[in-house]
């Protein structure tokens, strides 16, 4: 009787077995392994950043390979879950040995992974912004109870990212505000890793800037409606109002605050973007600001811009294949597969050299998200010129005054 | 004789990597939720569509306990055990009152409430940024990795496995599965339905937290988008799945579940609806779990060979 | 903006969202009725609504009112189908099997989303253009009203379905004693049928409505679905005007949480409300006490 109950599950248990036993082919191709997520509410990162790393995969092969030997991508889709991150991670390790990994899309999912890759002293070129990515925690903890605002001084070894860190968009804005003659501020942030993040280094940078925070309100990542919280703004004297959140939260803080008929500039996080923002806000997006990278504007750079090149390189490829706007989050994992192709040219395939070249001879280097400068106190390589505060007018984008 | 089975199940994965050791690492932890929700529902009859709580709450208790407070795990672990019970002592004696979906509900909010909990008090919790470098356990000063912390989920798996077992055949089971049938009638008979129900309750917050703990240590970093609505959900679909009628029944529910989004990997754009329909064709041909599917062909299969016989 | 005009404008949102959460709320408490299960795919006749218009709008850019029609049918018809298919082949099964049923629906009509749409928002323009209107210093939308007037509309439309029409009456024979309403003739699998079909254009018709205001993608149901099952809950299940009544209470107590107490804490406010209402009337607001012993899960 017992025999019965207890076949169906041990025959489950089996079933994970035969897996256990396939073998990774020799290693010919030179792999690199990717985790975004592709699938899940992430998902408008994981998919340009999944296209851009296939588009340059198929690029590098086209020309030659890298020293003869093709370029493999392993993708994985994360679904946007931390603990999908993880598995995906151990598997890219173990069954697919990559020699490098790019992504995650988060910066929840990368932290989940940054352990696993010193661990492994493999080198991790995060798609995401958060500076507790590439800081160690007591480093991080340190410059945040520092009385006076710092960048970090130590990275975490194997550990890079090509997106700008949101401190350097929080800069730019308070920058652009300090400018206007703008002190008093009402921010609004999405309870997620990426709005924790941005609210964080708000609170934290506004001092040095002349800011004062007047009113710090909240919203979740699939809410509907935020008029509320608009509302108890609208009732501070705030100058400006900042919202930090990406996808369509932003849309729906642009809609209401245009409903509300706010009087006070909104600016947006450097999560805004993508020009689907502006469709989707239906003209109410008409004079927000916000901090983007160059590639959104390629086309109003001057010709003799570093990044002109690539820039209009990457967006017609891109535009061409995918029939769909860039966006900067596709750019990241340009950047990232870019620099790794550069190091395995030079150094070959082996992690630690991969790791060096990364860490020493990315100068200057100039990439979709801005021109890279890596250092061992800097494993994000921008700082806020990697930023241009742009407004939206007629709508499309334009360079603010 | 159960036993040895099982034990037989465990030398062939000593040929195994990482990644699939990772994977039933998922499996045992989920398994030790979904017995205890497994408990509270087929055997007490009572709904809990906010368990993820308890899991977070055992999480977070060891995560901050460890990392803010330098508390040694075991410690963080009671710890664990302890607020899950008082909470849900606490929680369980005003909802178990209510009828079904009406304390569905109450767990449903009660399970949303402690997420905001978990996203709101960032100063501890590090809200939605999330925990990490929560330390791994360790046994004399080496970590516990890879297989070595298989063996002690599944220890744990195996340990609850007795209990509840045990506690399925004992008097207080007995009286359980009598609550199940009728209320009235076993009240008649002098059980006392609402301490019943609350221990069980109570039991499988403890199991849940356990698990919770054991999460934490394994991923070293936690976020609260792993503790909300999807994932109570997720194990009440497992318990479901597998075949609410007995403990056998979650952990198949629960490894099939685990199992199956790494099998449908590689289907991206599709995987969803992919997933949606295998749930939906598997509870429209074993409305009773698949454990209960599985037996039924497997009786028709001897009654088959009996009658040609 | 003075305090009245913030409190005006707080309940004004929570007035808009409150209808969209009284209509799944109403969509829940019909199949109750019908079947004693919680469709806990609500959110994704919602979501399917907007969808659907927006797709239509922008894309063969068809007129609005025909859109709209065009939308609660298909919908209606994703209601029926997914009756037929998953809920009338297990008339053994469990009703917690049943529930268990519709969310693996649930998963399946987000997936078929996902697949059609992507996961990109999609929204389109409000029924009538117009500049929001101005109320003691708060700004509405002309949405809102259509909002607020179309769910009023479909609250009568129902009450007087199952008030004063033959078919309504004999639902909700069904909904008290199945047993009794066969035996007098009425065909109860049909009215299960019905109630699938109803529930999913109400959802539509909040789909429908709110996507102007606040657009739409693939994964927004299950939020909706959530509060739209505490509304039906807190209101008593059973009780349709219950459940209105509570969308509503509920919508307006999230959006006053939000602003006058904590923006973080909003949702959680709204649970309180309703875990405290149900420690004290564990039948909710309208519900019966003899309902929630009916009905074992």
């Amino acid at each position: 009787m017992k025999k019965k109950i207890l076949l169906p599950f041990i025959l489950t248990l089996m079933a994970a077995i035969p897996f256990s036993f396939h073998q990774g082919f020799a290693a010919e191709p030179l792999s690199i392994g990717a985790v975004f997520s592709i699938t899940g509410p992430f998902s408008f990162l994981g998919e340009p950043e999944r296209n851009s790393a296939k588009m340059l995969e198929e690029q590098i092969n086209a020309a030659g390979g890298i020293q003869g030997r093709p370029l493999k991508v392993v993708m994985e889709d994360t679904k946007s879950d931390e603990g999908q991150t993880v598995l995906s991670v151990r598997k890219l390790l173990e069954k697919d040995k990559v020699l490098a990994i790019i992504g995650p899309s988060t910066t929840g999912e990368s932290m989940a992974i940054v352990p696993i890759m010193e661990k492994a002293e493999t080198p991790l070129i995060s798609c995401a912004a958060g500076l507790s990515i590439v800081t160690p925690k007591e480093e991080l903890d340190r410059i945040f109870m520092a009385k006076t605002f710092e960048m970090p001084k130590r990275q975490n070894k194997w550990i890079f990212k090509t997106a700008q860190t949101d401190t350097s968009a929080v800069e730019k804005i308070y920058e652009h505000m300090k400018k206007k003659g703008i002190h008093r501020v009402a921010i609004i942030t999405v309870t997620t890793g990426f709005g924790d993040f941005g609210r964080q280094e708000l609170k934290r940078v506004a001092p040095s800037y002349g800011i004062s925070i007047v009113a710090d309100e909240r919203y979740g990542p699939k809410d509907s409606d935020m008029t509320a919280q608009l509302t108890k703004i609208k009732g501070t004297n705030a100058q400006a109002v900042i919202n930090w959140s990406v996808g369509p939260p932003q849309v729906i803080v642009t809609k209401n605050w245009k409903q509300l008929d706010m009087k006070i500039p909104l600016y947006q996080s450097h999560g805004f973007g993508s020009k689907r923002n502006i469709e989707l806000a239906g003209g109410a997006a008409e004079g927000v600001l916000c901090p983007l990278g160059h590639i959104l504007v390629g086309e109003k750079l001057r010709p003799d811009h570093p990044q002109k090149a690539i820039i209009m390189n990457y967006k017609t490829e891109y535009e061409k294949r995918f029939k769909a706007e860039v966006s900067s989050f596709g750019g990241y994992a340009f950047d990232a597969l870019l620099m790794l192709r550069d190091a395995l040219r030079s150094v070959g395939p082996q992690k630690d050299k991969i790791r060096d070249y990364l860490e020493t001879q990315i100068k200057n280097w100039p990439g979709v998200s801005g021109i890279f400068t890596m250092s061992p106190q800097d494993h994000t390589g921008l700082t806020k010129e990697a930023f241009e505060m742009i407004v939206v007018r007629k709508g499309d984008w334009a360079f603010a005054d | 004789m159960v036993m040895a089975i099982f034990i037989a199940a465990f030398p062939p994965l000593t040929g195994m990597n990482n990644y699939w050791v990772g994977i039933l690492i998922f499996v045992g932890i989920h398994s030790m939720t979904t017995m205890g929700l497994s408990l509270l529902m087929g055997y007490a009859g009572q709904i809990s569509l906010g368990h993820a709580a308890f899991y977070g709450i055992g999480a977070y208790s060891s995560g901050v306990l460890t990392t803010k407070f330098g508390i040694h795990p075991i410690g963080a672990f009671g710890f664990g055990i302890l607020l899950s019970a008082a909470i849900a002592f606490l929680v369980g004696k005003p909802t178990l009152r209510l009828k079904g979906h009406y304390m569905a509900v109450a767990t449903l909010g009660f399970g949303e409430i402690v997420f905001i909990f978990f996203n709101q008090l960032s100063s501890l919790t590090g809200g939605p940024s999330g925990l990490s470098d929560i330390p791994s356990l360790r046994i004399a000063g080496h970590p516990l990795e890879g297989k070595a912390y298989l063996y002690l989920v599944w220890a744990f798996v195996f340990l609850f496995l007795i209990f509840s077992l045990n506690l399925i055949n004992s008097r207080m089971g007995r009286a359980l599965r009598a609550l199940h049938s009728s209320e009235r009638a076993a009240g008649a008979m002098g059980v006392d339905a609402s301490l019943c129900k609350l221990q069980v309750f109570i039991l499988s917050a403890i199991y849940a937290s356990m698990a919770g703990s054991l999460y934490a240590h394994y991923v070293t970093f936690i976020s609260p988008s792993s503790f909300g609505l999807m994932f109570s959900i997720l194990l009440l679909m497992m318990v479901v799945v597998g075949g609410t009628e007995s403990i056998w029944g979650a952990m198949l529910g629960t490894a099939m579940l685990t199992l199956l989004p790494e099998y449908l990997r590689g289907l991206e754009d599709f995987e969803m609806l992919v997933y949606g329909a295998i749930l939906t064709f598997s509870l429209l041909f074993m409305p009773h779990g698949v454990l209960e599917g599985a037996r039924k062909l497997l009786i028709r299969e001897e009654k088959e060979k009996a009658k040609d016989g | 903006m003075s305090l009245t005009s913030q409190i005006i404008q707080y309940f004004f949102t929570g007035l808009t969202v409150g209808s969209i959460y009284a209509l799944v709320a109403l969509g829940f408490t019909m199949i109750y009725n019908a079947t004693g299960i919680i469709n806990l795919a609500q959110g994704e006749f919602v979501m399917l609504g907007g969808l659907l218009m927006a797709f239509m709008i922008l894309g063969p850019q068809i007129p609005l009112p025909i859109a709209f029609l065009i939308a609660i049918l298909t919908v209606t018809l994703v209601g029926i189908l997914f009756e037929r298919l998953a809920i009338h082949p297990l008339p053994k099964a469990s009703i917690l099997t049943l529930i268990i049923m519709t969310l693996a629906g649930s998963i399946l009509l987000r997936g078929v989303a996902m697949v059609l749409w992507g996961k990109d928002p999609y929204g389109f323009p409000e029924f009538v253009r117009g500049d929001p209107v101005q109320i003691f210093g708060a700004t509405i939308q002309p949405q809102v009203f259509w909002i607020l007037a179309i769910t009023i509309l479909v609250v009568f439309a129902v009450r007087f379905f199952f008030e004063r029409t033959w078919i309504g009456k004999a639902m909700s024979a069904c909904a008290f004693n199945p047993l009794a309403a066969r035996l007098v003739g009425i065909n109860v699998r049909f009215m299960v049928l019905l109630s699938f079909g109803l529930s999913a254009a109400l959802g539509a018709i909040a789909g429908a409505m709110i996507t102007p205001i606040t657009l739409m993608e693939y994964d927004r149901g299950p939020l909706l679905a959530l509060k739209g099952f505490a509304a039906a809950v807190l209101g008593g299940l059973g009780s349709g005007t219950g459940a209105i009544a509570a969308g509503f209470i509920i919508g307006v107590v999230e959006s006053l949480g939000a602003g006058l107490i904590s923006s973080g804490y909003k949702d959680a406010l709204a649970l309180l409300v309703l875990l405290f209402v149900l420690w004290v009337r564990p039948s909710g607001l309208l519900g019966s006490p003899e309902e929630s012993e009916l009905r074992k899960i």
